[in-house]
């Protein structure tokens, strides 16, 4: 084996610490035996089974559970669609704006994208009287704005990497366009819609911002809850939560990456 | 290729060779009808107004470089492409409107196209399985295609557990499993290396016997074609500059394009001092001597020719041969040894090189010229072909 010079090392564990030493801090105090969350009193389980009797948390669990199941579906059903008529249909009339439009939840401030949505539903309502009130409804149509930006990029890059006369031999066999969709093109971009929605699940959970703008009384999601509490000051409760949620994003995260190298090694074998 | 199958192939050529073909019968109906047809990419015209009748089991041979506007010619024969003008008839059906899932032509990618997540026989099966064929036959005409291409133990495996070969035997029984009365082949055995492209060109054109198909089938190859084709359409630039048999297009090209193309050639440029019905000769000054040529051609007096002649029909010696026609001195400035024959390049007194091939028809032959020694070279003179364009 190569040997490695003293210097990437010490770079390397340097960058290690810097980006794990608090969350592992965080993982660490929440099997804290002690009230005071600064004080270490030894190792137990009391503050989750705290957690599991709170049950403002786990409501809000559940809402945003719920939220983030559906959000995701609908990102991936509205972004597939999106990414297909942007990388499949050529140039045409107002291509360059809705690939802007597509992609500018990816780079506007979160605060923004919320206070936009939030004037949008208030009109809306005053208008047609529809979305009646905010809730968890609300949250669901905001967070699918912005998650189908996400999958719509995915969805895109891996259509461009597709090889195109695949559906032209498709089409050569007697397969209609509709058919030939069903048939060649989404069992060929299954994984990309795969990791589209595991990255949608993990982003409509993880997200505060646009939630605290779009949702209304008695749907706090679990962020907004965590957050209200932490203004009262740390609990080791919340460290314990904490730790859950990070442990159910990192399997999300882990499961995207999974499926985005198994894709990108079927396009390689294409070759 | 055993030599059983070598037998094979010659008895059925010379079979054929009895019979008339189909092209030079008068009258004969054409299966494939192209009329006038041009395609524009914007202002690039990629398809120059061509017109081209292919007959029934034909194996047609689109010979070009890239960028002729071979592979746009067979994207609109498979309705990948719409021409801008002209139409396109197949069997006597006007093709203009009919979507490519319609058509009675399947095409053989040059990349294959396989369906990266079907099995062989899934991939094989998709074109049937469109047309709501009952299962039962699906399965067993599957099974007699993959038969058909030696691949029966193969039916489950995914294309990317295939060698290039078995990925290319697929692509042919998957574009051949509809029966197509049309099939389009976009350089079938371009990803092959050479010996597996030499065994796959004898395969394709037995397969092609024996379903009775009619092929068109594009490539830059010019061995492909001359081995596959029945006949030849040498295109560049969006049109065909010539179609013809191979032996045809090889021995009597109609252009320099033509003669430089498809194998190499030796051009001395010259003009025209005597022009009789059935002989013309050259003063050129490329050549340094007067040359003969035994057939007349239809030429303006003084006009600029040029005069083809290929490396394998020159004669190279040591000692002046007895013919006084057609005979230059040169120095050989290049030997290079090829096995099955080798290559002398000679330089002329003025300059020119000329490229002379000598078959090893026995051993050690090279050695019997060595660098730096006078040549002569001399050919017959109805070996060479005399070009006006």
């Amino acid at each position: 084996m190569k040997r490695r010079s003293l210097f990437l090392t010490i770079t390397a564990s340097m960058g290690f610490v810097f980006l794990y030493a608090p969350i592992i801090a965080l993982i660490v105090y929440s099997f804290n035996k002690s009230k005071l969350v600064t004080v270490w009193g030894g190792w137990s389980l009391k503050w989750y089974s705290e957690l599991f009797k709170n049950q403002q948390i786990i409501d809000a669990a559940l809402v945003s559970l719920k939220i983030a199941l559906v959000s995701a579906s609908l990102a991936v059903v509205l972004g597939t669609m999106a990414g297909f008529v942007l990388s499949r249909m050529g140039r045409f009339r107002g291509k360059m704006i809705l690939s802007g439009w597509i992609t500018a939840p990816l780079i506007m401030p979160e605060v923004i994208t919320g206070l936009s949505l939030l004037l949008l539903f208030v009109a809306m309502e005053g208008m047609f009287g529809w979305p009646a009130g905010r809730g968890t409804g609300t949250v669901i149509i905001a967070h699918t704005t912005f998650c189908m930006a996400y999958v719509a990029v995915i969805v895109q890059s891996r259509l461009a990497s597709m090889d195109e006369t695949l559906e032209e031999a498709a089409m050569d066999l007697g397969a209609k366009p509709s058919t030939l969709f069903f048939l060649v093109t989404l069992p060929l971009i299954a994984p990309a819609l795969i990791s589209g929605w595991l990255l949608s699940f993990t982003l409509s959970l993880d997200d505060l911002v646009i939630a605290s703008f779009v949702s209304g009384p008695g749907n706090s999601t679990l962020p907004m809850v965590i957050f209200s509490k932490v203004r009262l000051g740390v609990t080791p409760e919340v460290n314990a939560l904490a730790t859950i949620m990070i442990a159910i994003v990192a399997i999300g995260v882990l499961a995207a990456m999974y499926q985005m190298r198994r894709q990108t090694k079927l396009s390689s074998n294409q070759e | 290729m055993t030599s059983s199958q070598l037998n094979e192939l010659s008895t059925s050529t010379v079979a054929n060779s009895t019979e008339v073909p189909l092209w030079k019968q008068d009258g004969a109906e054409p299966f494939l009808k192209i009329e006038n047809v041009t395609k524009m990419f914007g202002e690039f015209t990629a398809v120059d107004n061509i017109s081209l009748d292919i007959y029934k089991n034909e194996l047609f041979c689109l010979l070009g470089g890239s960028g002729s506007g071979k592979s746009t010619l067979l994207r609109i024969l498979a309705g990948f492409e719409s021409a801008t003008s002209g139409r396109i008839i197949i069997d006597g059906v006007d093709m203009a409107g009919i979507q490519p899932w319609k058509r009675p032509v399947n095409m053989m990618f040059q990349s294959y196209a396989l369906f990266p997540h079907l099995s062989v026989a899934d991939n094989v099966a998709f074109g049937l399985r469109r047309e709501g064929v009952a299962r039962s036959e699906v399965k067993q005409r599957v099974a007699q295609m993959l038969d058909m291409v030696q691949l029966s133990a193969l039916g489950k495996r995914k294309p990317n557990q295939l060698s290039g070969g078995q990925r290319q035997r697929v692509a042919l029984a998957r574009s051949l499993i509809k029966r197509p009365k049309l099939l389009l082949l976009d350089e079938p055995l371009g990803a092959l290396d050479k010996k597996l492209r030499e065994e796959t060109q004898f395969e394709l054109i037995n397969i092609q016997e024996e379903l009775g198909v009619t092929f068109v089938v594009v490539t830059h190859d010019q061995e492909e074609a001359m081995t596959l084709a029945t006949r030849i359409g040498v295109m560049s630039n969006g049109v065909i500059v010539q179609t013809a048999e191979p032996h045809v297009v090889y021995e009597y090209p109609n252009s320099r394009f033509v003669a430089e193309f498809v194998g190499s050639v030796n051009l001395f440029e010259g003009k025209v001092v005597e022009d009789l019905p059935d002989s013309v000769r050259i003063r050129s000054k490329e050549a340094g001597v007067e040359l003969f040529v035994n057939h007349g051609i239809s030429c303006a007096p003084n006009q600029t020719v040029h005069m083809a002649i290929r490396p394998e029909k020159i004669k190279i010696s040591r000692n002046r041969p007895e013919q006084t026609e057609n005979c230059i001195q040169g120095i050989i400035e290049d030997i290079a040894y090829m096995g099955s024959l080798s290559v002398f390049k000679v330089r002329l007194a003025n300059g020119k090189d000329v490229r002379v091939t000598q078959p090893n028809f026995v051993r050690d032959m090279g050695a019997r010229f060595t660098w730096h020694e006078q040549v002569y070279l001399s050919w017959d003179m109805d070996s060479s072909v005399v070009l006006t364009s």
